[in-house]
């Protein structure tokens, strides 16, 4: 079974995210916050991360930094799942080493998609 | 005392005054040498032997007669600060090195003028320098107990005369440029200042309180006197007449004796000094006259009835009681008066004869060379014999004639001779109209009665020829009596002179300045000088000349005087002020002031104008042109204003359209932000709407229980952003100004009730306690309570929200001030950043790192709060409380019956 992690401090995207990622089969770890999030990568070594860009504490960016120095992580695969939709917001993104960076509102079929593209590979 | 012991004496003294002489020379910047001190007290040259002995002579035989002499310049030296001032700064400008110069170059350059004046210096001066050489040789004898030694070689003065002449010839020449200041001379003569007045009031103290019982004694004793009283009341109108022409003739003397001219402007090196010499030389001059009186009426008592000169008394005195040392002091105190006179007026003198006489009628010929150096040692050496030959002639008229009169007589001649120049001096400064031909003509007619009146009188009682002239006048004319010009008989000798001379010289120069208009270079140095403060900065540019010159050719006039290093780096100087190419082949007005000045202090003005038109080919201008030029310089200077303002204010402008810019900038990059924001905020609820419909819609199998919650989300997300809509929307109004206030009478005591009523839901959810604090249920304000309602219902709600999960407390006061209502809300939470308490009023305030998020609502709530109560004119704040929760204070106008 894959494993996934949403990080996303909205509730109501985090329930959806939960559940169409567990009805496709994956084990889901959610985070609220860049915090959280390394607090279980601790632990969890996730197939692929969901991660949003604004959030309290740690943001996503400085977030995914931090996965990028963890040799254990260097398989993961992230996602970038972010309102901020401007070109130099999603060349970060990407600069930083995503592996996709995709624009709030979302398509869920799109994202499962993407998802299963990258964690077949 | 014996003769060789005082000469001992005496040539110690005089190696210590050389040596601070030297000292001074090689330090000429220290600040010992450069402080208004030494200025002030170099001043002081202006009391010389007749001052230390002619004074206490006078005061015996004639009374309060002495007074004047001290009292014209400390009436006039108030005015120095403006009139001086003015001379200093056309002689630094013009590089004017003399009294002479200062005159001649005012008057366009005028080499007879320059001339003239020279000649009467000399002929003033000369006799008084032969007074200090008698003065010395007098008190020499009156100290060793001699009598007069008609050797020359056996005369004690031959000696000091020629030490003199040595000293000032080799320290008064340093520099080729006149205008150059002698530091030695001046520390040298400021520190013989400071000595004669020193041993002047030993001698005062020593006669008033050790000979005499003090003042009430000396007067007690004196008033016995027959003629006492007499001699010390000003005696009626015709005395104070006599006395008015006294204070004036003194007035005239301290700007015009070639001997203060020299300190006073010459050696001047800072404009500020006269601001200590205004009050330092009066004080100065009245220390030295406290004592005249008690010393010259001591003398009267001690010595009645015998045959003594009055003029020594302040040597017989302490002699009288075999007080050697007392005695040897006032001596040298009397010697330091006497050697600063000859050896300053001497410089003064030499500098003059050199630049206004020697050079410009003879000399300048010879001063072809083309190297540096020998012109330059020929200008020193016509200098250096110039000072030698003074004092040695000074020696030969107090050898050949023997002076008969006292001090005090022949150095009151002296100044009347000096007087001459006033109408010229004074006139230069202030009137535009003076011209040479006026100068020339009120100074020889001036001098003529002067010597009608004074000098030939005085020569004629000197030879004890027939008196007939004094007593009768010119072939027995009443009228033409030389001492009641006129039948003017109230007045003496050296007032009447003074009247009559004083009178037609200015009404000459009056008259023949009205009648015979000046040349246009008279009229065009009349304009520098009057107006100098206008062209102080820029004189070459007021200076008019037309005609062609060639750069190289002046530069070569200058390289024969200056050397070329000296030149090359003038030059410089130049073209760096006036912003002038080097390239520059031709040669314009400015450039020729300007050569016209570095050569002035060599040669002198009359010469270094000679020279330099010898080199240029000038074209005559008429006066009317000259005045149309100066009319447009004028209305010139007007327009640079008026430019220069206009310039100002483009820059202020300019700085502001800057700030406004980087204003603009700013709000620009904080409405990118907004906007950012708001995009963002807007997103996340329809990001959570579109998941959830899109699950719902694509997916059938969606459990029951969770159908209903994915529509549950729906909705409170679509309220959301509803609500945040409706925010932004407000705050649009607010910054755009459409939203209204409308402001009624109301109690926010009730308000706040309400308002808690409101939130009563989401308060007993987290268990949380509400005080409201206030001293009265009824507190009456202004304001518009549906928009004060959404004030309080977002401070509350924030609080609520940062209230701790367990035992929250929020408490509301109340308080009311003089004018305002003052309500608080204060939560027990975690409280806010400091750096925060301004931040969290912005619209979406977020810290410092844009992508992290504060979990403070909309991030729009304080922002309305804030615009809401700036509507109603009150302020709302920040701040954490002791036990570190937040809490956020607002004021409104408090309810008075003045507001309807």
């Amino acid at each position: 079974m894959k494993k996934i992690l949403i990080v996303d401090d909205e509730p109501n995207i985090v329930m959806s995210l939960e559940y169409t990622f567990k009805k496709n089969n994956f084990q889901v770890f959610i985070a609220r916050d860049g915090q959280e999030a390394l607090d279980i990568l601790k632990t969890a070594l996730p197939d692929i991360i969901i991660l949003d860009v604004m959030m309290p504490n740690v943001d996503g960016y400085n977030t995914l930094e931090q996965i990028k120095n963890d040799t254990r992580l260097k398989h993961t695969k992230v996602i970038f799942l972010s309102a901020k939709n401007k070109e130099k917001d999603i060349e970060k993104g990407l600069s930083l080493g995503a592996d996709l960076y995709m624009t709030k509102p979302f398509s869920v079929k799109k994202l499962v998609e993407h998802v299963n593209e990258l964690t077949n590979n | 005392m014996n003769s060789i012991v005082l000469l001992i004496i005496l040539s110690v003294y005089l190696g210590l005054l050389f040596g601070v002489a030297h000292w001074a020379e090689k330090r000429g910047n220290s600040k010992w040498t450069n402080n208004p001190y030494v200025y002030t007290l170099s001043l002081a040259v202006y009391c010389s032997a007749w001052t230390y002995y002619g004074s206490i002579g006078v005061a015996a035989t004639s009374g309060l007669n002495y007074l004047p002499i001290y009292i014209g310049p400390i009436i006039v030296i108030p005015v120095w600060i403006i009139i001086l001032r003015k001379i200093i700064r056309i002689s630094k400008i013009n590089k004017v090195s003399s009294i002479a110069d200062f005159i001649s170059l005012r008057y366009g350059n005028s080499r007879f003028l320059g001339a003239l004046v020279t000649l009467i210096c000399i002929f003033g001066i000369l006799p008084y320098i032969a007074l200090q050489l008698k003065a010395i040789a007098e008190t020499f004898k009156v100290v060793t107990k001699t009598t007069g030694e008609f050797n020359i070689f056996s005369d004690t003065t031959t000696y000091v005369a020629i030490a003199l002449a040595l000293f000032a010839s080799y320290y008064g020449t340093r520099y080729v440029d006149a205008s150059e200041q002698r530091k030695g001379i001046v520390t040298a003569v400021a520190l013989e200042s400071v000595l004669k007045l020193f041993f002047f009031l030993l001698l005062g103290v020593y006669v008033t309180f050790f000979v005499f019982d003090g003042f009430d004694d000396i007067y007690a004793q004196a008033s016995q006197f027959a003629d006492f009283k007499e001699k010390n009341t000003v005696g009626g109108i015709p005395q104070a007449i006599n006395w008015f022409f006294l204070c004036i003739l003194s007035l005239f003397a301290i700007f015009l004796l070639p001997r203060q001219f020299q300190m006073s402007v010459v050696e001047n090196n800072r404009e500020s000094h006269i601001k200590t010499a205004i009050w330092l030389f009066p004080l100065y001059l009245l220390l030295f006259n406290i004592f005249v009186y008690p010393v010259a009426w001591g003398g009267n008592i001690l010595f009645e009835g015998k045959s003594v000169n009055p003029d020594t008394y302040s040597l017989l005195i302490p002699q009288f009681f075999d007080n050697q040392f007392i005695t040897v002091l006032v001596f040298l105190g009397g010697f330091s008066a006497a050697i600063s006179m000859i050896v300053v007026s001497s410089i003064g003198l030499s500098t003059m004869l050199s630049n206004n006489l020697l050079i410009p009628y003879g000399f300048l010929g010879r001063l072809q060379s083309e190297v540096q150096e020998h012109n330059t040692k020929k200008i020193v050496k016509i200098r250096k014999v110039g000072i030698f030959v003074l004092i040695i002639f000074s020696y030969i008229i107090y050898r050949v004639f023997v002076l008969e009169y006292n001090l005090f007589s022949i150095g009151m001649v002296s100044f009347v001779i000096i007087a001459q120049l006033a109408p010229a001096f004074f006139g230069a400064v202030l009137w535009r109209r003076g011209s040479k031909k006026g100068a020339v003509t009120g100074i020889i007619i001036g001098f003529l009665i002067c010597t009608y009146t004074l000098l030939v009188p005085y020569a004629i009682g000197i030879t004890n020829a027939d008196n007939s002239f004094i007593t009768n006048g010119l072939f027995g004319i009443e009228l033409l009596k030389p001492f009641q010009l006129f039948g003017i008989d109230y007045l003496d000798p050296v007032p009447q002179a003074l009247f009559w001379s004083i009178l037609f010289n200015t009404m000459s120069y009056l008259s023949v300045s009205v009648s015979f208009m000046g040349n246009y270079r008279e009229r065009n140095y009349a304009e520098m000088y009057v107006n100098i403060d206008h062209h102080i900065a820029t004189d070459e540019n007021a200076f008019i000349w037309k005609g062609t010159a060639y750069t190289s050719d002046i530069q070569k006039v200058l390289n024969r005087f200056l050397g070329e290093e000296r030149t090359k780096r003038a030059l410089n100087l130049f073209r760096l002020k006036y912003n002038v190419e080097n390239t520059q082949g031709l040669a314009d007005a400015r450039l020729i002031k300007f050569a016209e000045n570095l050569l002035t202090g060599h040669i002198g003005t009359a010469s270094a104008k000679i020279l330099i038109s010898s080199v240029v080919k000038e074209e005559k201008i008429t006066l009317p042109e000259v005045l149309k030029i100066l009319e447009e310089s004028k209305e010139n200077i007007l327009i640079n204003k008026k430019l220069t303002e206009t310039s100002k204010e483009l820059k202020a402008i300019t700085a502001q359209l800057k700030k406004a810019n980087e204003d603009l900038i700013l709000k620009d990059k904080q409405k990118d932000e907004f906007l950012d924001t708001i995009s963002h905020e807007l997103r996340t609820p329809i990001t959570a709407i579109r998941a959830a419909t899109e699950i719902l819609h694509d997916d059938d199998d969606v459990p029951v229980e969770m159908k209903k919650q994915f529509l549950s989300n729906i909705i409170t997300e679509s309220d959301r952003l509803n609500r945040l809509i409706t925010k932004i929307l407000d705050l649009e109004k607010f910054d755009s100004g459409l939203q209204k206030i409308y402001v009624t009478k109301n109690n926010i005591y009730l308000t706040i009730c309400e308002t808690i009523k409101q939130l009563k839901q989401l308060i007993e959810n987290k268990n949380i306690t509400i005080d409201l604090i206030s001293e009265r249920n009824i507190v009456k304000a202004f304001y518009d309570e549906d928009r004060i309602t959404q004030v309080l219902n977002n401070l509350l709600s924030n609080a609520i929200k940062f209230c701790p999960n367990q035992d929250g407390t929020i408490a509301i006061s109340i308080k009311e001030t003089d004018k305002n209502i003052e309500v608080a809300v204060e939560d027990n939470g975690k409280g806010i950043d400091e750096n925060d308490f301004e931040a969290v009023f912005d619209k979406f305030y977020q810290s410092s790192n844009q992508n992290i998020r504060k979990p403070v609502g909309s991030g729009l709530g304080l922002a309305i709060c804030k615009k809401i109560i700036e509507h109603h004119n009150g302020k709302i704040w920040a701040e954490n409380t002791i036990n570190a929760g937040a809490r956020l204070t607002f004021t409104i106008p408090k309810y008075s019956r003045e507001i309807t």
